[in-house]
């Protein structure tokens, strides 16, 4: 087996795990941190706008272009007269970006760059977009994101409960803000593509975070019935019993988009695949930390602000002091006697939590 | 191995078989469908086949709506124009509610048809200034009588046969003294002349035939400069070429006088045309019709907006008093003389027809320009994109090259860490991969959908959410064999909670690419779509192929006995001894009772 297998196995008995709950105010900490860092950063640098946000021309020539970049942007500039901004791609083609001229200026410019450059002018692939085009991306995004966001809130608290729901939501807002902090310091340029791509990672992110959230609601469904575990014992537990499937499905996930980013931006430079790929590999990776450090951690929380469960855990530390000076039993005993005797014994030898538990359970079962 | 005291597998193994065949004869039959339509290939969208894209985003003008028959009105002139272009396989699509996407595969006139297709729908009743046949080939064949007939009114005085091929205007009227082969090129500078001098007010009087002076425009279209321009313009003007037609109505102002070409009869005929008189959205209504009555055969009806109907009615008195061709009015719709019918009386009251010997075709045709140029809808572009075979072919290379090389990756790590189950996994994937790639297929000829570049990314981050389903059940059939089950009962008890979490994620994944696929335009769209069909696709993989193939394989021996290389040796799995149960059920919360940390 392989190293994470018996990784699994180990995270599976619980022999090892990390306590991702407990811990949280930590990666509270970090994760408020990374949003002040990516606030700041989009105040400011702001975000790099691509030219699909104020309007202009991208040519791109074909591959193995002779034409020196300084050139180049001598032609471009002088054909348009505006500055222009020339890239030279990975497989050695040239893409030229003249901002701020329209439909009209640009077919003229195309005719006198294909001259320059000794082209054929069909060669000469051009990208032309009105200023408010990507403006309209954009706000289309908005809107679907924030149809979205409702959508899936509403399903989260049907499905599961509206703390979920709301954790969900945080660590979806997280994810945003920490791809666009990103790309605000690193300065990478955002085009419609990279709208995409963050689009993508809304259904990615939660996708991630719902498999927690299933497994937390599956263990704790009869969690008052019992003293051992509070709910935060549980919640760590499933993030610890999913961490293998959610490093699984990451690892899975960011391969092939890896394989995109590289392919797209070694081979090809700048272009559509690129800025899809690298917008869903910087937020696949905030989507896989922000469901295991934020969404379930912040369950908890929520969860033990409860009644029910402020009682449950009250308990269960009663017991675990009682336990503490009886010794290490369970350290030592089998599972079966673990599990039969703080259930069982527990409650019996404290009245005052069992009658409390008796006068919950009816309510509790349905 | 663990002996399974509660096995379940009886009742949940139903007939994995059945289940088997019949995503095998789905995929067969699908296939089947595919080879037998003859579109064995997904239809390629514009930026990877190469050709140009349009992007046109629709403006209310004067109060009028944008609504889904206004958009439809808008999509059909555009088809029109892109394929009266000869443009083949172009289309033109709403997109959202309230743009326009023009897609012109590759082909030597997409930059036209941008010219084209990018234009305001706008249509102008101009009076006609001078008008001659255009370039070499002005041919036309036919004597005049019918060259005007499909665009005048009919001729009530019999047309004059005279065969002086070469001019078109003058033969309709009754009168018409000044027609002759030379007087029309002079004709043409008088006007303009007179367009300069400064009085050219009332061109009332029906003047003697000699100088077609006056016309009501003159004071419009500025000095002698704008004359001067506008003569030269016309002198150069060569309406058998299709840039110069193009160019000819380019960015006119309503109130400018311009050239512009027309076609009437096979042959092309150019004009000089005064300031717009009525506007095409003043016309109310156009319909074809078929005269019973006056036995005149087909004509076109019109009825015009109660402004239109002023305005009319005074440009048709001025113009009925004028000599051949000033006495027509030129229909121009994007700056192409589509009609220039002539005028015999002032029009009042509103309503108007065009007569001719008009066949049916013609006829509704013209009607509909008329109310398609009544359109109130104008758009702006907002996206052109052309792209050259070479480049998209090449970005589809590199798209499909990321993708193996994506899947080539995902399936290394599914071996090193699922071992045997990674057949499992890729079996999955590769059905998942085909009936995508034949549903994308078959989506082409069915609801026009085009893979384009973003949808190639979706279709290769799927690979990754297709993965996920298996990963989700393959890590719980491993947490119920570490249980101390048996494959058999751990393959059926891991299934309904795998298939839970599946079925809630994957609902979040579709919700996610169905909000973007409603709510986004173009690109995005694209993608959003390739992602819903593949998260459904994902669901019908893993029901109908993965959850029974595991079954089956659950029951062979290398996987039943956990071998080494199966991937799920209990051994390696970290299993418990044989679970004892105790008095309680498999609670969830005592169902994986584990040691839990202090």
């Amino acid at each position: 087996m392989s190293k994470l297998g018996n990784l699994g196995a180990r995270l599976h008995r619980g022999e090892i795990s990390y306590d991702f709950v407990g811990k949280r105010k930590v990666w509270y900490g970090v994760s408020i941190l990374i949003t002040i860092t990516a606030i700041l950063g989009l105040a400011v640098r702001g975000l790099n706008m691509g030219i699909e946000f104020q309007g202009g021309a991208v040519f791109t020539t074909p591959t193995k272009m002779s034409t020196s970049v300084a050139k180049a942007e001598e032609y471009a500039n002088e054909a348009s007269g505006h500055q222009s901004v020339v890239q030279k791609l990975g497989n050695g083609s040239l893409r030229i970006q003249i901002a701020g001229i329209d439909t009209d200026q640009s077919d003229r410019i195309k005719q006198e760059l294909a001259k320059d450059l000794n082209l054929d002018p069909e060669k000469l692939a051009a990208d032309l977009v009105g200023p408010s085009w990507g403006e309209q991306i954009a706000n289309k995004a908005w809107e679907g994101l924030a149809i979205f966001m409702i959508l899936v809130v509403i399903y989260l608290a049907i499905a599961f409960e509206w703390r979920m729901a709301i954790a969900a939501l945080v660590a979806l807002i997280h994810d945003i803000t920490i791809t666009t902090g990103i790309y605000a310091l690193v300065g990478f340029e955002v085009t419609p593509g990279t709208v995409i791509g963050l689009l993508t990672i809304l259904g990615y992110s939660l996708y991630d975070t719902v498999v927690v959230f299933d497994s937390l609601k599956e263990q704790t469904k009869d969690i008052t019935k019992q003293t051992r575990w509070t709910y935060s014992d549980i919640a760590n537990r499933s993030i610890n019993g999913t961490l293998v499937r959610s490093i699984n499905t990451t690892v899975v996930a960011l391969l092939p988009v890896a394989g995109l980013l590289f392919i797209g931006g070694g081979f090809l430079g700048a272009g559509t695949l690129n800025d899809i790929s690298l917008s869903l590999f910087v937020g696949l990776a905030a989507g896989a930390y922000s469901s295991i450090f934020i969404a379930t951690p912040l369950v908890a929380d929520l969860k033990e602000r409860e009644p029910a469960m402020k009682a449950l855990t009250k308990r269960v530390l009663a017991k675990r002091a009682q336990a503490g000076a009886e010794e290490d039993l369970a350290d030592r005993g089998g599972d079966d006697a673990d599990e039969a005797a703080p259930a069982v014994v527990g409650p019996r030898s404290q009245p005052a939590a069992r009658g409390r538990g008796r006068g919950r359970t009816p309510g509790k079962r349905r | 191995m663990a002996a399974p005291k509660r096995g379940r597998s009886a009742s949940a193994q139903s007939k994995p078989g059945r289940s088997l065949a019949l995503i095998l004869i789905a995929i067969v039959a699908l296939t089947g469908g595919m080879f037998l339509s003859g579109h064995t290939t997904p239809r390629l969208g514009i930026d990877l086949a190469g050709g140009t894209s349009i992007t046109l985003k629709a403006k209310a003008d004067q109060g009028s709506a944008i609504n889904k028959a206004n958009m439809d009105t808008a999509v059909d002139i555009m088809n029109r124009r892109v394929n009266g272009l000869g443009v083949s396989e172009a289309e033109v699509q709403t997109q959202g509610t309230d743009n326009i996407i023009v897609n012109i595969p590759k082909g030597t006139n997409s930059k036209e048809a941008q010219e084209q297709v990018g234009t305001t729908a706008k249509l102008y009743f101009r009076p006609v200034l001078a008008s001659e046949p255009s370039g070499a080939a002005a041919k036309s064949p036919s004597p005049s009588a019918s060259s005007s007939g499909s665009s005048s009114p009919k001729p009530s005085t019999s047309p004059s046969s005279t065969a002086s091929s070469k001019e078109k205007a003058s033969s309709t009227g009754s009168t018409s003294p000044t027609a002759s082969a030379t007087s029309q090129g002079r004709a043409v500078s008088d006007a303009l002349k007179a367009d300069a001098t400064p009085s050219p007010s009332a061109s009332g009087s029906g003047k003697p035939s000699g100088s077609p002076s006056a016309t009501p425009s003159a004071s419009a279209s500025g000095g002698s400069n704008a004359a001067g321009k506008l003569q030269a313009q016309y002198a150069a003007l060569d309406c058998t070429k299709p840039t110069d037609r193009a160019n000819a109505g380019k960015n006119a102002k309503p109130g400018d006088s311009i050239v512009a070409c027309g076609k009437v009869d096979d042959a092309w005929y150019k004009y000089v045309l005064g300031p717009a008189a009525v506007d095409g959205t003043e016309v109310k209504k156009a319909q074809a019709v078929f005269d019973t009555q006056g036995a005149s055969g087909w004509q076109v009806q019109m009825t015009f907006t109660n402004g239109g109907a002023k305005k009319f009615a005074d440009i048709t008195g001025e113009l009925a008093k004028k000599q051949p061709p000033q006495n027509e009015f030129g229909i121009v719709l994007d700056g192409e003389v589509v009609s220039s019918p002539y005028v015999r009386t002032a029009i009042t009251g509103g309503q108007a027809e065009i007569s001719g010997s008009f066949k049916q075709e013609e006829a509704q045709s013209l009607a509909n320009m008329l109310s398609y140029g009544a359109l109130p809808l104008s758009f702006q572009e907002q996206s052109v994109t052309t792209v050259t075979a070479a480049l998209g072919g090449e970005q589809l290379h590199a798209g499909l090259l990321a993708g193996a090389i994506g899947l080539a990756l995902v399936v290394i790590y599914l071996v090193v860490y699922y071992r045997g189950l990674s057949i499992v996994a890729m079996a999955s994937l590769l059905v998942s991969a085909i009936l995508t790639y034949v549903i994308m297929s078959l989506l082409g000829p069915a609801i026009n959908f085009a893979l384009n570049l973003p949808a190639v990314c979706g279709a290769i981050v799927a690979i990754g959410i297709t993965a996920d389903s298996f990963i989700v059940y393959f890590e719980r059939i491993r947490d119920e064999i570490r249980e101390g089950r048996s494959l058999r009962p751990a393959v059926e008890r891991a299934w309904p909670r795998a298939r839970r979490t599946i079925l809630v994620s994957d609902f979040v994944s579709f919700l996610a690419a169905a909000v973007l696929f409603i709510v986004t335009v173009g690109k995005v769209q694209g993608f959003a779509f390739t992602l819903g069909l593949t998260t459904l696709l994902d669901v019908v993989v893993v029901f109908f192929f993965t959850k029974p193939l595991m079954t089956l394989l659950a029951r062979r021996k290398f996987f039943a006995d956990g071998h080494k290389w199966s991937g799920l040796d209990p051994k390696s799995l970290g299993a418990k001894p044989p679970l004892r149960r105790t008095r309680r059920p498999a609670g969830p919360v005592a169902g994986p009772a584990d040691p839990k940390e202090a």
